[in-house]
């Protein structure tokens, strides 16, 4: 128990939780405004987004560029099923999540499964083309509403109530995720990441894990989708271009691979940044794409990185593992 | 008992014949070793062995068990396992993390386990840990348990691969030039460690090695493969003062 304690994602959860219950407050007395309430509504997908990105990207090491599309099918399958079931909102979203992760781990099972043999930028531009490939089908699917799209997915009533909904959706897929990549399915996806031949040679089944962790990172993206269509109550192709999938990598990118925490705070303050920038006008894109060089250069700069690591405290971003062993018998 | 036993065990690369229906049989808790000019095959020998390639010719088995034609991951859990030439470890990953790792496919538990903890997660991970710490020891490790397997230093990093390799828990254990890069003191304490995995484990082993010494020191029978195919194959001894053999080596 004490173990249990100490752990990183428990501490972690009790700062959500806070932050949960601070934000929330604040919405009841109306100190957000509305555009910033719906911002705040849709870094919740985004950081589940960028969370399931994570696992491909961080912990199998793999590029994906088509997670769009599964956020998509997961988008469209639960918006359908809220839409066209008429059950109470609670039970409705719960259930539109299961299927919205289902379809999304489906579509994640047969795209991962044919593509096996491919690795890094080839395997990327392919799930690019998949990623577009599930957005024009759901195009031209009639009883999805082509390029009007989905109208009338509930919505779960006040601010204050979605902001629930979905920070609970959050923390549940955090904690499900953390606790993923450290366990022993974990630790092999993590091994083929870091030398495939290795850990072929002890007995990792490379194929099996590559689907497997495709499929697992698929399921939360098309949660991610569901808890977006629920926020902005129709689900439309346009929402769910390339350009989502590269944000989403960005997020990923910027909060360190395979580090959770980083995921979601990059996810926040990606989402974010444009609301931010609304005064500037029309130098908006342009400090935005400003923005994200500098934090670029800022997170990867070797020289930055040292004077980051001396003025922020080192409990807060060190690794658990030490760096440096003298050589030596010690 | 016999251990490992090859049988015309080949295979070409297009028209390249790589090697060369190669015969050898390793009884158990044997350590043989495996020598021969840059080139000969050794390394290829290892790859067919662990199933990275697919012979073209011949077979193989373990203790009686036919393996040909098997992928790397069930020859794995038939109980061979391997180090590298390069050293591959998980170099992202810390130390005692390489070595649970590699006791994936011994202790279990169902994936839903992995996102619910259920309790079978803490008592399988309380095992592995155990097991890993065990390994750990054996081979001095234990202290750095903690670093990135990256950060250690090179002999270390060399026992790590072996601890991996046995905690997959093998029968063979192939050892591709376990003392390549290092120097004469870390050399001397390989063959320690190596001599000691034998007599903890009764390890049966086949290695690699170009290092004249360690091998005249550790290895009991050795075969010499040259362009692919068998040039001398009995007692150590006698093979290094074989003719063909220092022709190979040394030139005419």
């Amino acid at each position: 128990m004490k173990k249990l304690l100490k752990s990183k994602s428990l501490i972690f959860t009790a700062v959500l939780i806070i932050a949960y219950i601070l934000i929330s407050v604040l919405i009841d007395q109306g100190k957000f405004t509305r555009s910033q309430q719906a911002i705040m509504l849709r870094m919740c997908s985004n950081i589940i987004l960028a969370m399931s990105l994570n696992l491909v990207v961080g912990s199998l090491g793999e590029l994906s560029l088509g997670h769009a599309g599964f956020f998509c099918a997961g988008a469209y399958a639960g918006g359908y099923f809220a839409v066209h079931a008429g059950l109470p909102l609670t039970v409705s979203f719960i259930i539109a999540l299961i299927i919205g992760g289902i379809v999304g781990a489906i579509f994640g099972f047969f795209i991962s499964s044919s593509i096996l043999r491919l690795r890094g930028d080839y395997l990327a531009i392919v799930t690019l083309a998949y990623g577009e490939l599930i957005r024009s089908f759901a195009k031209i699917i009639p009883a999805l509403g082509g390029t009007r799209g989905l109208i009338g997915v509930p919505s779960l009533g006040s601010r204050g109530d979605q902001w629930m909904y979905m920070f609970a959706v959050v923390i549940i897929t955090f904690v499900l995720i953390s606790n993923f990549t450290r366990s022993r399915h974990g630790r092999a996806i993590n091994s083929i990441r870091d030398n495939a031949i290795a850990a072929q040679s002890i007995g990792i089944n490379i194929n099996r894990y590559k689907v497997m962790t495709f499929t697992i990172s698929a399921f939360f993206a098309g949660m991610a989708g569901v808890v977006f269509a629920f926020f902005k109550g129709n689900v439309e192709p346009a929402d769910f271009t390339y350009n989502l999938s590269i944000e989403a990598l960005l997020m990923v990118v910027f909060g360190g691979m395979g580090n959770l925490v980083g995921s979601i705070i990059a996810a926040a303050g990606i989402t974010a940044l444009p609301e931010i920038l609304r005064d500037a006008a029309e130098y908006r894109l342009l400090i935005y794409a400003i923005s994200l060089i500098l934090l670029m250069i800022f997170t990867s700069n070797p020289k930055l990185v040292e004077l980051r690591k001396r003025f922020v405290p080192k409990t807060l971003f060190a690794s658990r593992r030490k760096e440096g062993v003298t050589n030596g018998n010690a | 008992m016999v251990m490992l036993k090859t049988v015309d065990l080949g295979i070409s690369f297009g028209g390249l014949n790589a090697v060369n229906s190669f015969n050898i049989e390793v009884e158990e808790g044997q350590l043989y070793g495996l020598i021969g000019p840059n080139g000969a095959g050794k390394t290829t020998v290892f790859n067919l062995l662990t199933g990275v390639y697919k012979p073209t010719t011949g077979r193989f088995s373990l203790a009686g068990e036919d393996l040909t034609g098997k992928s790397p991951t069930e020859i794995c859990n038939h109980g061979i396992a391997r180090t590298f030439q390069n050293i591959r470890l998980f170099k992202n990953m810390s130390v005692i993390d390489n070595v649970k790792v590699a006791l994936h496919t011994r202790m279990k538990y169902p994936l839903a386990s992995s996102f619910f903890r259920f309790p079978n997660y803490f008592s399988t991970e309380k095992r592995m840990n155990d097991e890993a710490l065990r390994l750990l020891e054996v081979f001095d490790l234990d202290k750095h348990k903690d670093y990135n397997a990256a950060s250690l230093p090179y002999g270390k990093q060399r026992k790590l691969e072996i601890a991996r390799a046995m905690a997959t828990n093998p029968k063979l254990l192939l050892l591709d030039e376990p003392a390549a890069g290092m120097n004469p003191n870390e050399t001397a304490e390989l063959m320690e460690t190596i001599r000691f995995v034998r007599g903890e484990f009764n390890m049966t082993i086949l290695l690699i090695e170009h290092d004249m010494r360690l091998v005249a020191g550790i290895c009991e029978k050795l075969t010499v493969l040259n362009f692919g195919t068998e040039l001398a194959s009995g007692e150590t001894t006698e093979v290094l003062k074989d003719p063909q053999v220092i022709t190979a080596y040394l030139g005419e």
